[in-house]
């Protein structure tokens, strides 16, 4: 047209965006479903993963220390090791090795949350009040059936409280996978500290924040359907 | 429903525990027979092995020598958890499950037994029944939500869940208070002249033993059994120093409150007596009114108040000798 000088057109920018504004309600609504919705849709995957399998070895690992005391103290040293490991520096220690990969990113949240489910689930275990071990053993259940029927039912409170903690943090610590692959929440964090645009770094956060807030609220709503008996009223 | 089953004796044969590294045994050779829908009561100190022998019936306690045969099996013959589940356990702090509603703590041994959904229902409501809680207000409660009362009622429901016919009682009222337990002792003795279980009851309280049991085992420290007779026999004739001064000194008046009035021979009415005292009344509460109203004798009425006799102070020392 005229000799008016050519602005880059970004999609549609708005004045928010073009003064890049704290926060911009419109920049998130065009941006929904090309950024931000398969970011929250990779964390909450790699968050779920991370968990799932660090319950599971946890979980076994409780369970033998349970069993055999002897394997409490190395477990539990080994996780502490892990855990006060900084995330940075175990994505570099694992790069050489698995690569830049989910795998990397797994290995290290996977670790971090080892040393607070292990702890959970054991001390769960041994929760369970010596005269309620006895009338098992007295009335016939067998090791099995104890650890079954008694002490893993009344060691859920425990549990699910490792499981609260693991979950948030690992929300937390998620957004770090960026680093390595280009998933999760971290990535637009990521992308945006470049030209520091603001309202994709807060926008990432805000999503990240209540996801914690959504797994939180779930995991305490599984609690409360599974253990009735510690919500029953006292008084009768 | 199922028919009540036949009581069983049970046979203590030189039955010793010794743990390692100790040089006094917990129960040393001990021999007793308890016989079909009796209730044994051990007493003694602690120290003495009491729970230790009750123990070595269920082999949480396994024996160091010796024998223990339950309706002329030993239990060493048996399977550990076969056993279990065919003798009731009661223990003082109860240890009902807390995430298991009263009727699920109740089902416990008949759902270990593979019985039916229906059987299991209808006999935990026939069990809360027995316990006097109304299956109703009760079976979907958690012990949280119980007394201590209440709990021990349930204690005893599960316990008698698969109507076993052995007994196995860890002072099971110890942790109750005096009217809670001795509201229990009677509930006790009222489903145990239903049921004629045969019952192991460990208590350290000798008034307890002499209210519920037939016999009375006393233990003394390293699990040596010094006598093993009915209350009124150990009363009268304890067997030692260490014996009475267990039952203590007022035994002369246990020994009275082992009797009511309707028990004994009564002299004919003569004429107007007070004080006056239903024919249900102990003898030790007889003295005691007697001493009170300061009367050598007193009369004893029936529940409709109708004269029966009457005591004096004479015939109750010639009953005590």
């Amino acid at each position: 047209m005229s000799n008016e000088p050519v602005i880059p057109e970004f999609g549609e920018a708005s004045g928010c965006v073009a003064e890049n504004r704290f926060f911009c309600t419109d920049w998130v609504r065009d941006n929904w479903a090309d950024v931000l919705q398969p970011a929250l849709v990779e964390h909450v995957k790699l968050t779920a993963i991370a968990v799932a399998v660090g319950f599971a070895i946890a979980f076994v690992a409780a369970l033998v220390a349970h069993r055999f005391r002897l394997v409490e103290g190395p477990f539990a040293a080994f996780s502490a090791i892990v855990y006060t490991i900084p995330s940075i520096a175990l994505f570099q220690l694992l790069v050489p090795v698995t690569g830049l990969s989910v795998l990397t990113v797994e290995i290290a949240l996977v670790g971090y949350t080892l040393l607070i489910l292990f702890r959970n689930v054991l001390e769960g275990l041994r929760s369970t009040p010596p005269e309620v071990l006895e009338a098992a053993r007295g009335m016939g259940y067998t090791r099995r059936q104890t650890l079954w029927r008694v002490e893993l039912p009344l060691a859920l409170p425990a549990i699910v409280a490792g499981l609260r903690v693991a979950t948030v943090s690992t929300i937390a610590l998620a957004t770090i996978a960026a680093f390595v692959i280009p998933e999760g929440l971290g990535r637009p964090i990521f992308v945006a500290l470049r030209d520091y645009f603001k309202t994709e770094i807060v926008a990432a956060g805000l999503l990240a924040i209540a996801l914690a807030l959504v797994a939180d609220a779930l995991l305490v709503l599984a609690q409360r359907a599974l253990t009735p008996w510690a919500h029953a009223r006292r008084t009768v | 429903m199922r028919a009540p089953r036949q009581a069983v004796e049970i046979v203590f044969d030189h039955a010793t525990k010794r743990y390692p590294g100790r040089t006094v045994p917990a129960v040393d050779d001990l021999s007793l027979t308890i016989a079909p829908g009796e209730v044994c009561c051990l007493v003694g100190p602690s120290g003495g092995g009491k729970t230790t022998a009750m123990k070595l019936v269920n082999r949480l306690v396994e024996l160091t020598s010796g024998d223990v045969r339950v309706d002329g099996r030993s239990v060493r013959s048996l399977d550990q958890t076969e056993l279990r589940r065919g003798i009731g356990y009661v223990i003082q702090q109860v240890g009902l499950f807390p995430h298991m509603t009263v009727a699920e703590n109740v089902a416990t041994v008949p759902k270990l037994l593979g019985w039916s959904r229906a059987a299991i229902g209808e006999r935990v409501d026939e069990l809360l029944d027995l316990v006097d809680l109304p299956a109703r207000d009760y079976r979907s409660r958690y012990a949280s939500q119980l007394s201590g009362g209440e709990r021990q009622r349930v204690g005893l429901a599960r316990a008698l869940a698969a109507d076993p016919p052995v007994m196995l009682m860890d002072e099971p009222f110890g942790a109750l208070d005096p009217i809670t337990r001795a509201r229990l002792q009677r509930e006790l003795l009222r489903i145990q002249g239903e049921l004629r279980k045969t019952i192991i009851f460990v208590t350290h309280d000798i008034d307890e033993a002499i209210l519920v049991g037939d016999r009375i085992a006393i233990l003394r420290e390293g699990g040596v059994l010094v006598q093993y007779d009915a209350p009124d026999a150990l009363l009268a004739r304890p067997a030692d120093e260490f014996v009475a001064r267990f039952v203590g000194a007022d035994r002369g008046l246990k020994r009275l409150s082992l009797v009511c009035l309707a028990d004994v021979p009564l002299d004919p009415p003569n004429g107007a007596v007070t004080p006056v005292a239903p024919d249900g009344t102990t003898l030790r509460d007889a003295l005691s009114l007697m001493l009170s109203e300061g009367s050598q004798q007193l009369l004893v009425v029936d529940a409709d108040g109708r004269p029966q006799g009457v005591l004096t102070l004479e015939r109750l020392t010639e009953l005590l000798g």
